[in-house]
């Protein structure tokens, strides 16, 4: 078992003729990804890396029954590529792109809710379920089979813990990146409350960062509903306010968001905090 | 990017929001032509970005032309955590009968756009937040209906406006609204919102940030960029498609992935160390990247080592290697670099550093330690 991904998954690529998309579609189809289908509109007939590419979702859908899509769109059209996936019945929509003004994301995120589909980022690396498949931009060979399952609002900070995981013997369930912008599809939440009903997944590691308070309230999510041990890091302790850390997401705005607080409320509702991302490698 | 009040104030005018006349100097002898023409009394306001103008003396009333040419005088020149001021706005001085709070903002919460109201104006609504947070009416805006006539009702009553006065903010609560969108704002406030000795609703001062992401679709917010009020450093890395801010330390970072970099810094805390700086180089760390962020973090004299923390996934760390040594031929520098290369290719790149006699470390943790010490030591 394992979250959300696994070799049932049927993927549909959105910007697969892209640079960023075709690359990575080669990249997902060594890791062994089931890749059935490639979106880009006007060049519907081609094919990329072997996989058909189509005009539209909806006949991506029809022809190769996809469920899950990932986009390497640019941001002024990403939203519209996320309605389009929902539209035509995906029901897991994955969004790396970053950049998208979060205003857009307002409507959109509503709209997949109220479909009762799935969206993971934007601004996000994607996830990976080891040696089953991989949808995004994760470096596939970092992770080896296990029952850590690995959730975190950061790409590289992400491969940072799961390599060191991994050169522990400690392996993974399922690595979730749900990205670092203000509005996201998927919560910390979310995923805590899948990795819980999750029988292969035995341990929890979350990585969160500076902006906002999703970690606190997962914090007491964790306290609340969560019987399996978690393991955290928090990025930013020397981050000053009022500074936007590259994520769109990551500033303290009003003294809140900071690190401090994030650290204090994952150690109140018993969560063991890493004081470095490796060392998460350490006290697992 | 955040812009200042008399900005602001332009666009709320656009929106029908009354506002006072009023304009910018940047000289008394201008300050104290303004004042004339406006007649009357008037306050002179430093615009800075910097929040908390009034309490470090940035904000002065004027009774005469030659009381404000005196007041600019004094105000123009000043420090305010950080930014000089170099314009100050003149305006009409007004009567306050009753002040308020009015923000939209974008809600992380909700997944939406929430206008908060509250009777408590004048003061920081982070401060009402604290003290009395009852006193913060929220309404959230429908994502694909917009606010509602209702929804600007209810923050009315919720805010002990009275009876008529309702309309009339209900129509600046709508505009506000209309204006955040539109423009793709952050956050837009008008802070205090008040009502004036003659019953009239009026913004008497406002701030107002643009979504980054969104600028692009915002030409003419470029011209109310101001320079002045960043870093140089962070102006150069703008155009070099860099993230960067600038920190205290003496510990320059170059670091691919936001959330990384942060642990980076982190990391340089945990082991005695202060970082100079946020970089995030992104994913190729080509050498013109690599070149840019080194004259950067070089550009800050306070800088004494360079730590550079290179997690390659799909970028290459052959690549990088071979863009560190490039970028390093094009500025000589004494100072010292550790380079913490890991991920795709990592051996080979380690190998070409060594062979260029750069330090390179296999952990974030020994790498850390390295360059702390060589800081340390130069300092």
């Amino acid at each position: 078992m394992s979250i959300l991904i696994d070799k049932h998954t049927r993927l549909l690529v959105q910007g697969i003729t892209g640079r960023e998309g075709a690359y990575h579609t080669k990249q997902m189809l060594e890791y062994g990804t089931n890749v059935v289908a490639g979106l880009t509109p006007g060049r519907g007939g081609e094919k990329v890396e072997g996989v058909p590419v189509f005009n539209t979702a909806k006949e991506a859908v029809a022809a190769t029954r996809a469920n899950t899509s990932v986009i390497y769109v640019p941001a002024r059209f990403a939203p519209d590529s996320i309605v389009e996936a929902v539209d035509a019945g995906i029901s897991l929509v994955v969004c790396i792109t970053e950049g998208i003004p979060v205003r857009d994301m307002v409507p959109v995120y509503h709209y997949v809710k109220m479909k009762g589909a799935r969206l993971i980022g934007p601004n996000c690396p994607g996830l990976i379920t080891p040696g089953e498949s991989k949808v995004g931009i994760i470096p596939g060979y970092i992770l080896t089979p296990g029952n850590v399952g690995v959730v975190s609002k950061s790409g590289t900070l992400t491969y940072e813990v799961v390599n060191a995981l991994t050169q522990k013997g400690y392996g993974q369930s399922t690595a979730v990146g749900i990205g670092g912008d203000p509005i996201i599809g998927t919560s910390f939440i979310d995923v805590l409350e899948l990795f819980q009903n999750d029988p292969k997944t035995e341990k929890i590691v979350m990585l969160g960062e500076i902006g906002g308070n999703a970690e606190i309230l997962a914090a007491e999510y964790v306290k609340a509903h969560v019987t399996k041990p978690v393991y955290g890091f928090i990025a930013g302790q020397t981050a000053p306010a009022g500074k936007r850390m590259g994520h769109a997401g990551a500033i303290i705005s009003g003294g809140e968001g900071t690190a401090a607080e994030k650290i204090k409320a994952f150690r109140d509702n018993g969560i063991k905090v890493g004081e470095s991302p490796a060392q998460i490698a350490e006290i697992i | 990017m955040k812009i200042h009040e008399y900005q602001a104030k332009q666009i709320l005018s656009r929106y029908n929001i009354p506002v006072q006349k009023g304009e910018v100097a940047s000289s008394p002898e201008e300050a104290r032509e303004l004042a004339k023409n406006i007649g009357g009394m008037v306050v002179v306001k430093a615009q800075v970005h910097a929040g908390g103008r009034g309490k470090a003396g940035g904000v002065k009333l004027a009774k005469t032309p030659d009381e404000a040419e005196e007041k600019a005088q004094a105000i123009l020149g000043m420090n305010i955590k950080g930014s000089t001021v170099r314009r100050v706005l003149v305006t009409q001085a007004a009567d306050i009968a009753k002040e308020f709070y009015l923000g939209v903002i974008i809600d992380r919460g909700a997944k939406g756009i929430t206008l908060m109201g509250s009777s408590e104006g004048g003061v920081e609504i982070e401060e009402v937040a604290k003290t009395s947070p009852e006193k913060i009416i929220r309404v959230t805006a429908d994502p694909f209906l917009g606010l509602g006539d209702f929804q600007a009702r209810e923050l009315a009553f919720g805010m002990g406006i009275e009876k008529d006065k309702i309309n009339g903010f209900v129509t600046i609560a709508k505009e506000l609204y209309r204006a955040f969108v539109e423009n793709d704002a952050d956050i837009l406030e008008i802070n205090p919102l008040i009502l004036n000795d003659k019953g009239e609703w009026q913004a008497l001062d406002a701030k107002m940030v643009y979504d980054d992401n969104a600028l692009y679709r915002h030409r003419e917010a470029e011209d109310l960029r101001d320079l002045g009020e960043e870093e140089q450093a962070e102006i150069e890395a703008r155009k070099a498609g860099l993230a960067y801010v600038k920190l205290d330390g003496n510990i320059g970072c170059v670091v691919n992935g936001a959330g990384l970099a942060m642990a980076t810094m982190d990391t340089l805390l945990l082991y005695g160390g202060e970082p100079a700086n946020f970089l995030d180089i992104g994913g190729g760390a080509k050498a013109d990247k690599v070149t840019a962020a080194i004259r950067i973090i070089l550009s800050d004299p306070k800088v004494k080592a360079i730590l550079f923390n290179i997690f390659g996934g799909i970028t290459r760390g052959d690549d990088v290697a071979k863009g560190i040594i490039a970028g390093l031929e094009q500025i000589k520098t004494d100072v010292p670099i550790v380079i913490r290369l890991v991920g795709t290719n990592s051996e080979e790149g380690r190998k070409i550093l060594e062979d260029a006699n750069l330090k390179s470390a296999e952990t974030l943790a020994e790498a850390a330690q390295k360059v702390v010490y060589v800081a340390k030591e130069r300092s």
